[in-house]
């Protein structure tokens, strides 16, 4: 499965198509030559910090902006020429922007009224009911907009979406406005919806733990171009360079000198002289690299305590600790290595015991953990 | 400062409250109250002079209001899809409009009005018989350029609030830019386009200095009032005072009622 993610979309799977694109205002290039295919039905994000390029993105496939050069492409055709209101996608917007002088069902059903030829006023109203009841408003259709909770709002925003039935559903940050426990909700709505209807779902966050919850591909972004596409486990597992890995997920990020690679795997030597094996970049040959490892990756042991086997061992200094619950971050200085972080799960702390501030350890690192970042 | 602040609003409103008490005299006297009648109101109302100035106050009021609110309003549309220097231009021009004493654009129009005529009316006269002249065309025109200032104010302000996304929305939603305007924009802005238009009414309706120097020989009713008070006050011109003030006052607060329901919707 994860696997099939990564693999490249086929021309009759894709819904939508960047070829190229770019958007420049100005001086500042907001999208540099952007190249991505969206599968059809696929749940996909666009993830990274404000001013990375990804709303310019969103915004291109819309229709709000045309690209400065190459070209985005909706079911095999070019639509730089084609107006917003002409195409088949439709829009959640950031806060929502609903008709305040319209009932929640006149604005549900502005996109019907639109239709030309014009649509029966009975099915539209049918087709308003069912995409409320969708979103569990049945019965507040004559509701006025500011008459609604913030979460509320959000439901009919999409609705009013869903309902003219778009090839392409984008969302703009819709869940951004929402305080943290309606957005977990919402999270697993939008999911529900998403594959009861089959809609190709575009979103655009700055918010990497709903990118990895909802997503089937996430398009990591910064600085106007793709840092890395995958589905959320790749880029956990396999970031391809030090953007995405700092971005996704928390990572420990040192220099090392590649000894030697074969397989796939890389010996990288720390600064401190230690040895440990991590996976190689495809095509890397460098031998000063970064490499990256996750902290819950590494382990900690009391100095002096017997090495497991296959383990690498650091010696560190822990400088703080902090205790969360499930598990405690620990936060150490290793010489001539640097700063690490190691966080402890709660059932193994409390099988092997804490360790204080100032505590003298060792880093356990198991072979294979931790990867070659290629360079950029 | 309480003290201060009713000293004040007395000197303000002392007077006109005094006025609107001796509108009720019986007597003859315009400034003493002598029992309590409604004779002046029913001379005012009955007399053919007062009546005829009337007419043509509303008449151009209304005229001139209507004028004001469309032009008015697609100077505001269009300066709000303007950038730059363009607009700021327009902007201040607009903005000093309303703030140019009224004499001087009573004496500004007057002469403009007048030259134009001397250029025109020698081909135009031969041509149609007609010539152009001062009178109830030249005060509209006047009140509708003035005016116009103020509905453009109005609805630049109720536009800026306006937010773009809503716009956006319409588009997504596949209506056309004029399909958007007419089911977005303008239901969105109609409260501040009738506030404007109630707000030009009243300003043109009480006009006297600009309407003085461009009537010609028409006569507004505050242009009656003024030159019956040269005659001798009586409680009569109290009386057309009172009724004018009371008129005004029920159109201001119309047009502010407008106004305040168009921002009384929160958004979040």
């Amino acid at each position: 499965m994860e696997r099939a993610a990564s693999m490249q979309v086929r021309p009759e799977e894709t819904v939508a198509e960047f070829v190229g694109a770019s958007k420049r205002y100005g001086e500042v290039l907001a999208a540099d030559r952007i190249d991505l295919r969206i599968r059809r039905g696929e749940f996909l994000s666009f993830l990274g910090p404000s001013g990375c390029g990804k709303t310019t993105a969103l915004r291109m496939l819309a229709g709000f902006e045309s690209p400065t050069g190459g070209a985005v492409l909706i079911d095999g055709r070019d639509v730089g020429a084609i107006p917003a209101y002409r195409r088949p996608v439709n829009m959640v917007f950031q806060h929502y922007a609903l008709f305040p002088h319209m009932t929640v069902a006149e604005n549900v059903g502005y996109g019907l009224r639109q239709r030309r030829p014009r649509m029966a006023r009975r099915e539209i109203a049918e087709k308003v009911e069912k995409a409320l009841a969708t979103v569990r408003l049945d019965a507040f259709g004559p509701r006025r907009i500011w008459e609604m909770s913030g979460g509320q709002q959000q439901r009919v925003a999409l609705a009013r979406a869903i309902v003219n039935e778009p090839k392409i559903l984008l969302l703009d940050e819709p869940m951004a406005a929402l305080d943290a426990k309606l957005r977990g909700e919402m999270q697993r709505e939008l999911l529900d919806l998403q594959r009861s209807l089959g809609i190709t779902f575009v979103l655009v966050t700055h918010d990497q733990e709903e990118a990895l919850a909802m997503s089937d591909r996430i398009c990591i972004m910064g600085k106007g171009r793709i840092a890395q596409i995958g589905s959320p486990q790749e880029l956990y597992d396999r970031p391809a360079n030090r953007y995405v890995a700092d971005f996704v997920g928390k990572a420990n990020i040192l220099s090392a000198q590649i000894a030697s690679r074969e397989g796939g795997l890389a010996q990288a030597v720390l600064g401190n002289g230690a040895a440990v094996t991590v996976a190689d970049a495809p095509g890397a040959a460098a031998t000063e690299a970064e490499i990256a490892v996750r902290p819950e990756a590494l382990s900690l042991a009391a100095a002096g305590a017997p090495l497991p086997e296959g383990m690498t061992a650091l010696p560190a200094r822990v400088t703080h600790r902090t205790f969360l619950g499930d598990h405690t971050e620990y936060l150490l200085e290793a010489p001539r290595v640097g700063a690490l972080q190691v966080n402890v799960p709660r059932q193994a702390e409390r099988a092997a015991g804490g360790h204080g501030m100032g505590a003298e350890v060792h880093v356990l690192w198991p072979a294979g953990a931790g990867l070659v970042l290629a360079a950029g | 400062m309480r003290l201060y602040a009713m000293a004040v609003y007395a000197f303000l409103y002392l007077p006109i409250a005094i006025i609107a008490l001796f509108s009720f005299s019986a007597g003859r006297s315009a400034s003493s109250m002598q029992g309590f009648s409604l004779t002046w109101y029913g001379r005012a109302l009955n007399n053919p002079f007062v009546m005829e100035a009337l007419w043509t106050s509303v008449k151009v009021a209304f005229l001139s209001a209507c004028l004001a609110t469309v032009v008015g309003t697609m100077a505001a549309l269009a300066l709000t899809g303007m950038k730059g220097r363009v607009r700021r231009v327009f902007d201040l021009a607009v903005q000093i409009a309303v703030m140019i004493p009224g004499i001087v654009i009573g004496i500004a129009t007057l002469i403009a009005l007048v030259t134009v005529f001397d250029l025109v009316n020698p081909w135009f006269e031969p041509l149609t018989g007609m010539k152009l002249s001062l009178g109830t065309g030249s005060l509209i025109g006047a009140h509708g350029l003035f005016t116009m200032s103020l509905v453009v104010l109005l609805v630049r302000g109720r536009m800026e609030t306006l937010d773009p996304a809503l716009v956006e929305a319409s588009n997504d939603l596949g209506a056309t830019p004029f399909g958007t305007f007419r089911q977005v924009t303008f239901p969105q802005i109609l409260p501040a386009i009738m506030a404007g238009f109630l707000l030009a009414f009243t300003f043109s309706f009480d006009d006297f200095i600009i309407a003085f120097f461009v009537a010609g020989a028409e006569t507004t009713l505050p242009i009656y009032v003024f030159s019956s008070i040269r005659r001798g006050v009586t409680p009569e011109i109290n009386a057309i005072g009172t009724m004018v003030m009371a008129a005004s006052l029920l159109v201001l607060i119309g047009a502010q009622l407008m106004l305040r329901r168009s921002q009384a919707q929160p958004r979040r």
